[in-house]
């Protein structure tokens, strides 16, 4: 491990959580999937070089990882916006308007299912139950949940992450941190 | 967050410390908390294990086995290590109970874990979380942490001779992990496609130890239970159905919620006093029981049935998850089976042909179905195709995509025939299912 300890990709924090975190289980291996995801949400997506350092520090190979990944939805190879717009379809939903709540995203944002705004600021995603059937109709952006929603309420709900990522451009972060 | 709902009919055991503060420790144990595990580490297995048989309560994962029963299959010696597992995956569709568990209650779950773990003689127990219940990860490793330094965590718990270690694992995206032994493949890092059984999980489970898995809800109870005692528990609840459960009811009702009522409550009741009855004063037109995978149930159904494994099996359906989902007069039932079996498809994790290639096309002919292209044969098809993935896949998934199928079908035949003929859909606006 002392290469990703040395050279790694990931911040000093995330990189101590790494550490302590393999030696959490009876065996290494079953850090793959926190670790995975939480890389994830510092670099955006599982990159080459992701999938790499991650398969150093449990000693597997980066088809180990990869094959992994691909099996769990919420791991990406490729980055998604800033603020990731995943709309509850499902039938708890879908009977309380989901679709109207999809469709005014898509036109709000210009953007179908799995696109990204050209500012990168946004993707939009149709996703299956999120678990808050019985506050329907309901998003998830990034981790945070918006539930009982109108179109109304997804306008202004937009409008707070379109000002935070005005606010965070304005200090000179980058819009696909 | 979450809103809490409330009605005189409820009976707060799992629910009582929602909405006061009780994710904090000191707060917890102000109302009682870690008391139940204290009396476990001076009563010992068999007593917990006895007390459990006694409360009758019954798993609420889905599919009601006694969770007593399930604690004495664990053998006494065992070469590796024991482990208890906690099921916190919650993706079946129409279910967000264990949800506010882990929001307001996230100690209950650590002493059910412990409890647990005296039962059985584990060392160690593992709280699985779906990834997307991020904000309650983070709660329930707080609460993690903060049990770790009381003390009631660790080496010696409570200042006793007995060790106990407690991991949260998140999750990260997939229905099918929910399923037991694919849950154990994904907390060993593997892609989470179920193992065959035999063995059970009882007796290989987890790093092929011995290994309880239970429901994050049926893990929560157990703390209530050695406090009330299982009698008194079981007597709250019907026939060989201890206690209570958390209902979640949503869709078309004036008043979606989670609601904890006995076990054998009353469905009609549950849906028009409850929950305040069908939205906007529409028809009920049909209800899903127990989370997506279980039988619908038509208005005549339900008149008298309590809500308890027993009854709704003997109903023809199943309590499952207890995820309550209400359809009104308004809504295209081949646009719901439609949306329903897409899920399965989505989640299929491959392995079995009748499961792959069944919710494939059975998800193809319904989206055709729906648009207007069908032909009579095609409901048949659809009933054929249904029936013959029953009994025949690795795990339960390809049952839960057939059966609310097969009950469309068979329950709803002159609205699947209403679709015929290139005619529009009568009963819904079209829906196009985008999800790949
Ligand atoms: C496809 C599938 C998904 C499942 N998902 C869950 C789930 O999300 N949560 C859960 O507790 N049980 C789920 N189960 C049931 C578990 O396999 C297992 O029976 C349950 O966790 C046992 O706990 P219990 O006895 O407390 O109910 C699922 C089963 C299948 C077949
Ligand atoms: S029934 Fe479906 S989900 Fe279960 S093992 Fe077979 S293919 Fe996988
Ligand atoms: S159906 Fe949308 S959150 Fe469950």
């Amino acid at each position: 491990m002392s290469s990703a300890e040395t050279m790694s990709i990931f911040s000093p924090a995330l990189s101590a959580r790494f550490d302590a975190l393999v030696l959490k289980y009876p065996v290494k291996r079953s850090a793959l999937i926190p670790m995975m995801l939480y890389a994830q949400d510092e670099v955006g997506y599982l990159s080459d070089a992701v999938i790499e350092e991650i398969a150093q520090r449990l000693d597997l190979t980066m088809l180990d990882v990869r094959n992994v990944a691909s099996y769990y939805s919420m791991l990406r190879f490729k980055p998604v916006g800033k603020y990731n717009v995943q709309v509850c379809t499902n039938i708890s939903c879908m009977l309380r308007g989901a679709y109207d709540i999809f469709e005014h995203l898509e036109e709000k944002l210009g953007i179908g299912h799995k696109g990204i705004t050209a500012d990168g600021v946004f993707s939009l995603e149709e996703v299956e139950c999120i678990g808050v059937c019985c506050w329907a109709p309901a998003i998830q952006v990034n981790y945070d949940f918006h539930d009982d929603l109108t179109n109304d309420k997804v306008d202004e709900v937009i409008a707070a992450y379109r000002a935070k990522a005005g606010r965070a451009d304005a200090k000179g972060e980058s819009a696909n941190a | 967050m979450p809103k809490l709902t409330s009605h005189p009919d409820e009976v707060k055991i799992i629910s009582k410390r929602f909405g006061m503060g009780a994710a904090n420790i000191d707060r917890y144990i102000e109302l009682g908390g870690y008391e139940a595990t204290r009396k476990c580490l001076a009563e010992g297995s068999e007593w917990i294990i006895n007390e459990m048989k006694a409360s009758g309560l019954r798993g609420r994962g889905g599919a009601g086995f006694p969770t007593g029963l399930k604690w004495s299959f664990v053998p006494k010696q065992s070469a590796k290590p024991k482990y208890v597992l906690v099921n916190g995956d919650e993706s079946e569709p129409g279910t967000c109970k264990d949800h506010l568990i882990f929001l307001h209650d996230p100690h209950a779950i650590i002493e059910g874990t412990i409890i647990a773990g005296l039962a059985i003689g584990a060392k160690m127990g593992f709280i699985y979380l779906r990834g997307e219940y991020r904000y309650l990860i983070e709660i329930m490793e707080k609460a993690v942490a903060d049990a770790y330094a009381k003390g009631f965590l660790g080496k010696n718990i409570f200042g006793t001779e007995t060790e106990f270690q407690a991991v949260v694992q998140t999750g990260a995206g997939a229905y099918e992990v929910g399923e037991e032994s694919a849950l154990m493949e994904s907390l060993e890092g593997k892609r989470g496609v179920p193992r065959i059984k035999p063995p059970f999980p009882a007796v290989v489970g987890l790093y092929g130890g011995p290994t309880v898995i239970n429901n994050a809800e049926t893990i929560a109870s157990v703390p209530h239970i050695i406090t009330m005692g299982g009698a008194a528990y079981a007597a709250v609840g019907s026939e060989r159905n201890g206690g209570t459960r958390l209902f979640g009811i949503s869709g078309h009702v004036e008043r979606p919620g989670i609601y904890e009522l006995p076990m054998g409550y009353n469905l009609k009741k549950m849906i028009y006093e409850v929950a305040g009855g069908v939205r906007g004063g529409r028809k009920l037109k049909a209800v899903v029981p127990g989370g997506s995978s279980t039988p619908v149930l038509l208005p005549e159904e339900i008149e008298t049935l309590g809500m308890d494994f027993d009854q709704v099996g003997k109903a023809g359906s199943m309590l499952g998850s207890g995820g309550v989902v209400v359809i009104d007069d308004q809504t295209c039932i081949v646009e719901f089976a439609l949306r329903t079996i897409s899920f399965y498809q989505h989640e299929s994790c491959g392995w079995c042909i009748p499961c792959r290639e069944g919710t494939d096309w059975l998800k193809k002919s319904l989206t055709r179905f729906h648009a207007g292209f069908g032909t009579k044969k095609d409901i048949d098809n659809i009933q054929y195709l249904a029936e013959n993935m029953m009994g025949r896949t690795f795990c339960p998934l390809g049952d839960a995509a057939a059966m609310p199928t097969l009950g469309f079908v068979k329950k709803f035949r002159k609205e699947f025939e209403d679709h015929l003929d290139g005619k529009p859909c009568p009963y819904a606006k079209h829906v196009e299912v985008a999800l790949v």
